[in-house]
This record gives structure tokens, C-alpha cells and sequence, in this order.
């Protein structure tokens, strides 16, 4: 096997550091303290000197969705297509969940199956029609994809109230019975009642067959050839727009799974007129983690640390909330602009390798 | 000797550069000495350091050591704007246009005529541009998009650009190499036309028959290293080879007495519509048996592409039959006909016949890699995958820095292009398509492409080889098709014709009645 890219890995991880000192100086321009902060955040992502691990737990399962749509982006990016319909192919993969949540009553295992398949199933069929339409039309799929999303978007508006109208308000789905749910028992009590669920244990399932297609299988030959050049994967006898659409296809899976974890697993009910910011998040997870599988995985959970401390920290000092999301930006500012800091890298090692050479 | 006046006078001099890569020296004490108002070629394979060297001269790199004086000035070229001020052009061999801007647009771009705010005097430039044209004869069309003129008209539009700029020395980076006879011809002529009016040039190839027809002097590198320096009229093309590889040259390739056996293609009244959605092959007919080479010669964009294109499968046939060994390929897919025994070097070895980020290992098995022993049950087998490519990098002599883990982008041009041959013998075909196989390659490579092609037709497989130099054609097929406007013109035997006669065809005339 090739060796890793240790160029990338380090991009990743300055871009992080850039951001959290960014964020460092927020707080110190705001007259508190950085150290402060980042220790009440921290504390709060990662439940570390609290009491219970609940907040771990939590931190799991908001980072759940972030690890599916970040692989979701990442794995389309390296078959050369830029899905930005996550968001949509969640939205309509967790909205198929919640209907069959809410429309079946078996015992438990089965239903996690069904409503794990119906998500799926979902985001799949939301990810297969930019894939034909690029594939039979060549329609663009950053085109095709953001149209989705707003597809979805009403889908669920409209089908929500009229199907499943909950039993207060309009705007959202009845509540979900615990026995359909991707919540056990025996998860949420070991994390102390925290809303963590069976989904974690699906998105690392995940991750590990995505990073096992694309590097040890023939399909994975197929579609990371394709999307490094369409010319040649053709000229070699692959059929390219198959594998188009087989990409998008999984790719929108993975969101649709992504839907399925959130909204039957760390919600207890789907409300409507909201596009789920997991699937614009998961652009950026996927790019902080260089397109890879592990790299999306460690992105997301950082990303899950920060969305869940951030309250944390705001409960005790004044920093605002905010500035998580600040930080977020600003390591999506450093890890785009990742040329800048490579070349910076290799300029180093250059000055250092002639320092050796005068010595 | 051309006589450039009592005092000879140096408008570049590149005085002992040296240029460290991490494991390589590109450049080693390289000295180059260009005369005002002459033609200096700078030969040497690939790889020997001629980019390199003119990559410093243009301030893309630094030298580590050594020194360069424009015109007697010592000067420091630190970036690409210090070279143009100092009237250095470059026309690079990878055009750099913008192709949906006019000829006139593409000049301006970075040095727009401005006028008043915001605007620009686009009739001014498109004026000097058509004088500048009509000058050195150059008929480029300044309102035309680039999109709609042909390569050799885009090179003059590059060529336009430095002229635009009053550049004094120009430097010109493999030029023929996209070029059909005819327009390689019209370029020397342009380029002396350049220096009668005063204009410097330092020409960069590796092709020695236009080094003998255009230039004055010529420096040899090899391996990062001046070989020499050579009055062109005072040498020949066999001592000019020599120098640059360090050996010998074959000229001629040896072949052995033919063998023909059953007839491995046909086929018949093609016809196939090109990107214009107009027939670029009509009614296009001619067989091929096993242990012959058929060349086919033509200029570019005659139907070429539409010929191999249709029998390879990626493009559709409008009508006719192509049949490889009596069996009809028309429903079947491009990964069928590979399995049938057709093998095929593209014409672009970037484009087409390499996925660049891809590892040599991958790009070796990239028509075989759902095959046994290279994958099961779907799973690949890495350990295959890479005894495979260190079999292949082995006998076709692939050199890679970092063997069959070096990214594809990494190979020089004549290793890409080994790899890809490789690879395609290596599927041991019936039918071995080679498109300009030896195209941008150095004397070394061409000689062993040629030699392996022939290897191919001596075992008895067929071989279908479409070119653009003549001399290919000529040196190394067994019967010659013309092809001009899509159509079949006529088919020589190799033994029985020269330049003259296919050069004529080529246009379309044809002195004799075919059979």
C-alpha cells in the first residue's frame, strides 16, 4: 500500500490549530480569557470533571450525522463529483425513516433495520437522479443537487402536517414511540441519559466499508479512476456513467443514513421548514479531513466537541456561543486555502535543508 | 557561416547555471551563449535539462549558482514579469489561451489596452495585432476565436503575443510537436523571418531534421550536462544524435521478412460522424492481416481520430462494418472489444491513456483490473497488481523515481509513454492500435517504441499505426493508407514509395489508380 500523505494530514491539522488560535484571539479581543474558554469548552464537549458521561455521549451523537454527510461529500469527491445535495439526501432519507417509524410497529430490532434500510433507501433515490441527469444529460451536479435539496425541503413541508401531524403543533411529526427509535436503552444509560444511539455504531460501520470500497475493491478502482479522469476510465473500457450514478447513489445513502440517525435517533420527532446544516457542515467535515474516511470521521467528532461545548462555555463565561461557530469558519478558511499553508510547509523544509547543508 | 557583423554580440548569456532538484541536478554548469539575430536549437532528450534551464532564464527558478546577462548586463531574473521586461518571450509547447476569447483578447489578456474607466480599446490592439501579422506573414485572424482555428494558427497566436509585447528574445519550447509537416514547415520559415527582422531565438527541440532546417547553432545537453556546442551547417544528423544520447543512433528499423497470416481487421463503407456532427469518415474502407503493419498517413484531424476511435468503440458509426477477425464489433462495448484483442496507444497519453493521480501499478492493470489474478470476488489483489507493474516497468525499461508507487504524473513524457506501450503489448493483442506513438518522445524512446511495434508484427499480430511524421510511417509500416478529408485516398506499399508521393496524397492527389 502506498504511504501515507503526511503533507495533508499536517494542512489538516494547522488549519485546526490556526482556527483555534483565531478563536483564542476573539476571546482575548472581547476581554476574556482564551484559556478559560477553551478549557469550559473542552470540559463541556467532552464531559471531562462532570458528572456522568452524558455529555460525551451527546457530543457522539451530534457528530453522528456530521460523520455520514462528511463521508457522504468526501466519497463523491473522490469519484470526481461535488455533492452538495447532502443536506437534501438527508432531509428525504430521515423523512422516509420517520415514516416508517411511524407507520410500522414491530418489535424493535426489526424496526431499527427497516427505518436504517427506509433512510437509506431515501437518500439513495434523492442521490440517483443527479446522478442520471449527469450522466444521461450531463446536467452539473452542484446544479442538480442544490434543486434537490429544496425538493426535499417541501416534501417534508407538505407531507409532515398531512400524513403525520403531531398532536400540538403543526409543525412537526407526532412523536416517535421509543421502541422505533435508533435509542436502546442500555446506550442511553450507560452515557447517562444521554441521546446517543445506535447510529454512532452505523456511521463507523460506515466509515470502514467506505474506506474498504475505495482502496481494496474492484468498484473502488472503477469510480476513484473515473473521477480522476473521465477520458481514460473510458478509454480502459469503464463505464463511466454507470459509476456516476452508482456514486451518487451511495453517496446519497450515506446522507440518507445521516437523516435516519438524526432524526430517529437524537430527535424524538421531524419538525418541517428546517434544511438540516449536517449536510452543508459535512462539505466542510469532508474537506478538514482531506476526502478521506478516517479524516471525515476525526473531523466530525472534533466538530461534535465544539457544537457541544460551545453552550457549555457560554453558561459559564461570557463568551458568546458564537464563537465556536467562528473558529468552525475559520479552520473551513484555512483547510480551503490549504495550498497557501503547503507551500509554506515545503518552503520550510527547503530553508531547513539548506541550514543543514552550510552547517 | 551567416555573418552577424565584426563583433559578435551576446544577447543572453547563461554563464555556468547549476540547478539542484531533491535527488537530481537538472542543470550542471551549463553554459549558453545566444547571438544576436540567430537561431540556437538546445537539444537533448527529455530529461536532459532543457526546461529546466529555460525555466530559469524565463524566472520560474532560481539558479543555485551561476550568473546571466542580458545584452553584456548582468541581471537577476526573480520572477516571469522581470523576464518580460527584459523583451524575453516564451512559447510554451502547452498552449496557454483562453479558448472561447478572440485571437485579439487572448493577446491583450494581462496587458489590456485600457481606455477611460473600465474600458478597453480593443480596435487599437486588434489593429497592431493584423500589422504585426502581415509582417512576418504570420495570416492570423484577429477577431476569430480560438476555438475555431487550427493548432498551428493557435501557435501563432502565442508567437503573436510575445511579439505584441516587443519581445526581443524569443524562446520557443518543442514546437513541432503538435505541428503537421506542412505547418512545421511554415514555422521555420516563420522563425526566420523573426531573425531577419532582428529577433533572437532559442529553439528547444529534439528533432534533428528541423535543427539541421532552421537553426544556426546548436548546444547539446545530456544529463544536465553541455555535451557541446555545434555549427549546424558544419555537422550532421547522425553526429547531432550522437551527442545527445551518448551512443550510436539505428536510423532504420530492422525488420524481419514478412509473415502475413489471416486477416485480423476489415472494414467496410464506414462512415462516422465527427465532433461537428458532420461525416469525418466516409465510405472509408481497408483490411489488415496478421504480421503487417498498415500506417495510416494523413494530416491532422483528416479522420484519424474518427477511424480509431470507431473501431476502438468510443465513438458510434453511422454505417458500414468493422470486423475484427470476421466478427462484428458494432453492438459491442470498449471493454469488449479489449477482451476481443484489440490494444490501443492513444493519441494523448494524458488525457486518454493515463489517470494521472493514479499509481504506474494502477495505471499498468488499468484495462485488466477486475481480471483474475488481479482481483477475486470483487477484492483487488494488491500483491498481483504490483508483481504485474514490476514486470511490466522491467521489460519495457519504465524508469520511475519511485517505481510502481510513483504517481503516473511523476514519469517524464517517454516514460508515460513506455508505460502506456507496455501495458498495451502486454495484453498480447490481435490488433495493436498505435496512434502517434512516438509523439514529443526523444531519439532514444522513438527507438524503442518502434522496435517493440515491430516485435509485435514479427510474432504474427496485427498492427494499425496512425501518425503524423512522416518518417514513422514511412520507416516502419509495410503498406501505407492515405487518408485526406475522411477518405480513403489510396494504400502503397512501403518498400515502393517515399515522402514525395504520400506527401502528395496527403492533399488528397493520388497519381496512381488504386486496386
Amino acid at each position: 500500500m502506498k504511504k501515507l500523505n503526511f503533507n495533508t494530514l499536517i494542512v489538516s491539522l494547522l488549519a485546526t490549530l490556526f482556527g483555534l488560535i483565531a478563536g483564542a484571539l476573539l476571546m482575548l479581543a472581547i476581554g476574556s480569557n482564551p484559556i478559560e474558554g477553551y478549557g469550559y469548552l473542552l470540559q463541556g464537549g467532552l464531559g471531562i470533571g462532570l458528572k456522568g458521561i452524558s455529555r460525551l455521549g451527546d457530543t457522539l451523537a451530534v457528530s453522528t450525522p456530521l460523520i455520514l454527510t462528511g463521508l457522504s461529500v468526501a466519497f463523491a469527491f473522490r469519484t470526481g463529483l461535488f455533492n452538495i445535495g447532502a443536506a437534501g439526501q438527508m432531509l428525504f432519507g430521515g423523512f422516509c425513516a420517520v415514516a416508517v417509524g411511524l407507520s410500522f410497529n414491530f418489535p424493535q430490532p426489526i424496526m431499527i433495520v427497516m427505518v436504517v434500510g427506509a433512510g437509506i433507501l431515501g437518500g439513495a433515490v434523492w442521490g440517483i437522479i443527479p446522478g442520471l441527469l449527469k450522466a444521461v444529460f450531463n446536467v452539473h451536479e452542484v446544479v442538480s443537487t442544490i434543486m434537490m435539496n429544496w425538493i426535499a425541503y417541501w416534501v417534508v413541508y407538505y407531507a409532515i402536517p398531512t400524513f403525520f401531524k403531531g398532536e400540538f403543533l403543526e409543525t412537526e411529526s407526532r412523536q416517535i414511540p421509543a421502541l422505533s427509535g435508533l435509542r436502546i436503552g442500555a446506550l442511553s444509560d450507560l452515557f447517562g441519559g444521554s441521546v446517543i444511539n445506535l447510529g454512532l455504531f452505523f456511521a463507523i460501520v460506515s466509515v470502514i466499508l467506505i474506506a474498504f470500497i475505495l482502496n481494496r475493491t474492484v468498484l473502488g478502482f472503477e469510480l476513484k479512476a473515473v473521477g480522476f479522469n473521465r477520458h481514460s476510465a473510458e478509454y480502459a473500457g469503464i463505464n463511466v456513467n454507470r459509476n456516476i450514478i452508482l456514486s451518487m447513489m451511495i453517496a446519497g445513502g450515506l446522507a440518507g443514513l445521516a437523516g435516519a440517525a438524526q432524526y430517529m435517533g437524537n430527535a424524538t420527532s421531524m419538525q418541517i421548514g428546517i434544511m438540516p446544516t449536517q449536510g452543508f457542515d459535512g462539505i466542510a467535515v469532508a474537506l478538514i479531513g482531506a476526502n478521506t474516511p478516517i479524516g471525515a470521521f476525526l473531523a466530525a467528532l472534533f466538530f461534535g466537541i465544539l457544537y457541544t461545548g460551545k453552550g457549555f462555555m457560554n453558561a459559564n463565561t461570557s463568551i458568546p456561543p458564537e464563537i465556536a461557530d467562528t473558529i468552525i469558519a475559520t479552520i473551513i478558511y484555512f483547510a480551503a486555502t490549504s495550498i497557501l499553508i503547503e507551500r509554506a510547509i515545503n518552503w520550510f523544509k527547503k530553508k531547513g535543508k539548506r541550514g543543514a547543508k552550510n552547517e | 557561416m551567416i555573418i552577424r557583423g565584426d563583433i559578435l554580440e551576446y544577447v543572453v548569456e547563461m554563464l555556468n547555471i547549476t540547478k539542484d532538484f531533491p535527488g537530481i541536478r537538472a542543470n550542471d554548469d551549463i553554459t549558453l551563449k545566444l547571438q544576436k539575430g540567430e537561431i540556437h536549437a538546445l537539444l537533448g532528450e527529455n530529461g536532459a535539462g532543457k526546461s529546466t534551464l529555460m525555466s530559469v532564464l524565463f524566472g520560474l527558478y532560481q539558479p543555485d549558482k551561476g550568473s546571466i546577462s542580458i545584452k553584456g548586463k548582468r541581471v537577476n531574473i526573480s520572477n516571469p514579469n522581470i523576464a518580460n521586461d527584459l523583451k524575453i518571450g516564451m512559447v510554451h509547447q502547452h498552449f496557454k489561451l483562453v479558448h472561447n476569447f478572440t485571437v485579439t483578447e487572448n493577446i491583450v489578456l494581462g496587458k489590456e489596452p485600457k481606455m477611460g474607466i473600465g474600458g478597453m480599446n480593443l480596435k487599437a490592439a486588434s489593429k497592431k495585432i493584423k500589422e504585426l501579422s502581415d509582417k512576418y506573414n504570420l495570416n492570423v485572424e484577429p477577431d476569430s476565436q480560438i476555438q475555431d482555428i487550427s493548432v498551428g494558427m493557435q501557435q501563432r497566436v502565442e508567437i503573436l503575443k510575445m511579439l505584441y509585447r516587443d519581445a526581443e528574445i524569443l524562446i520557443f519550447d518543442e514546437p513541432t510537436a503538435v505541428l503537421t509537416p506542412q505547418e512545421i514547415i511554415e514555422l521555420i520559415k516563420i522563425m526566420k523571418d523573426l531573425v531577419k527582422e532582428g529577433k533572437s531565438i532559442i529553439l528547444i527541440t529534439h528533432k534533428l531534421k528541423e535543427i539541421k532546417a532552421a537553426a544556426d547553432r546548436c548546444t547539446v545537453l545530456r544529463r544536465g550536462k553541455v555535451i557541446g556546442m555545434v555549427e549546424v551547417k558544419e555537422t550532421t544528423e547522425e553526429k547531432m544524435a550522437e551527442m545527445m544520447v551518448g551512443r550510436v543512433v539505428d536510423f532504420v528499423v530492422d525488420k524481419q521478412p514478412q509473415k502475413l497470416g489471416e486477416v485480423i481487421l476489415e472494414i467496410e463503407h464506414l462512415n462516422v460522424l465527427n465532433n461537428k456532427k458532420v461525416l469525418g469518415l466516409k465510405d472509408f474502407s481497408i483490411s489488415l492481416r496478421a504480421g503487417e503493419i498498415l500506417g495510416v498517413a494523413g494530416v491532422e484531424g483528416n479522420g484519424q481520430t474518427e477511424l480509431v476511435e470507431a473501431i476502438t468503440g468510443m465513438r458510434n458509426i453511422t454505417s458500414g462494418s468493422i470486423l475484427l477477425k470476421g466478427n462484428d464489433l458494432k453492438h459491442r462495448s470498449i471493454r469488449k472489444r479489449i477482451e476481443a484483442g484489440i490494444a490501443h496507444i492513444p493519441e494523448d497519453r494524458q488525457r486518454r491513456g493515463l489517470v494521472l493521480d493514479y499509481s504506474l501499478e494502477n495505471n499498468l492493470v488499468l484495462e485488466v483490473y477486475y481480471r483474475k489474478p488481479y482481483s477475486k470476488h470483487g477484492l483487488l489483489n494488491q500483491k498481483e497488481i504490483n508483481d504485474h507493474a514490476n514486470k511490466v516497468i522491467k521489460q519495457f525499461d519504465v524508469r520511475a523515481g519511485e517505481g510502481a508507487y510513483s504517481k503516473a504524473r511523476s514519469l517524464s513524457g517517454g516514460n508515460q509513454q513506455k508505460a502506456i506501450v507496455g501495458r498495451e503489448i502486454d495484453l498480447n493483442p490481435e490488433l495493436l492500435i498505435a496512434v502517434q506513438p512516438t509523439r514529443g518522445l526523444d531519439v532514444g524512446s522513438i527507438e524503442y517504441i518502434h522496435k517493440r511495434i515491430v516485435e509485435q508484427r514479427d510474432s504474427g499480430k496485427a498492427v494499425l499505426l496512425v501518425s503524423l511524421e512522416l518518417d514513422e510511417i514511412l520507416n516502419v509500416s509495410d503498406r501505407i493508407a492515405v487518408i485526406n478529408n475522411g477518405e480513403l485516398v489510396g494504400i502503397v506499399d512501403a518498400n515502393d514509395t517515399d515522402e514525395n508521393e504520400v506527401g502528395l496524397m496527403m492533399t488528397g492527389i493520388n497519381r496512381r489508380v488504386t486496386v
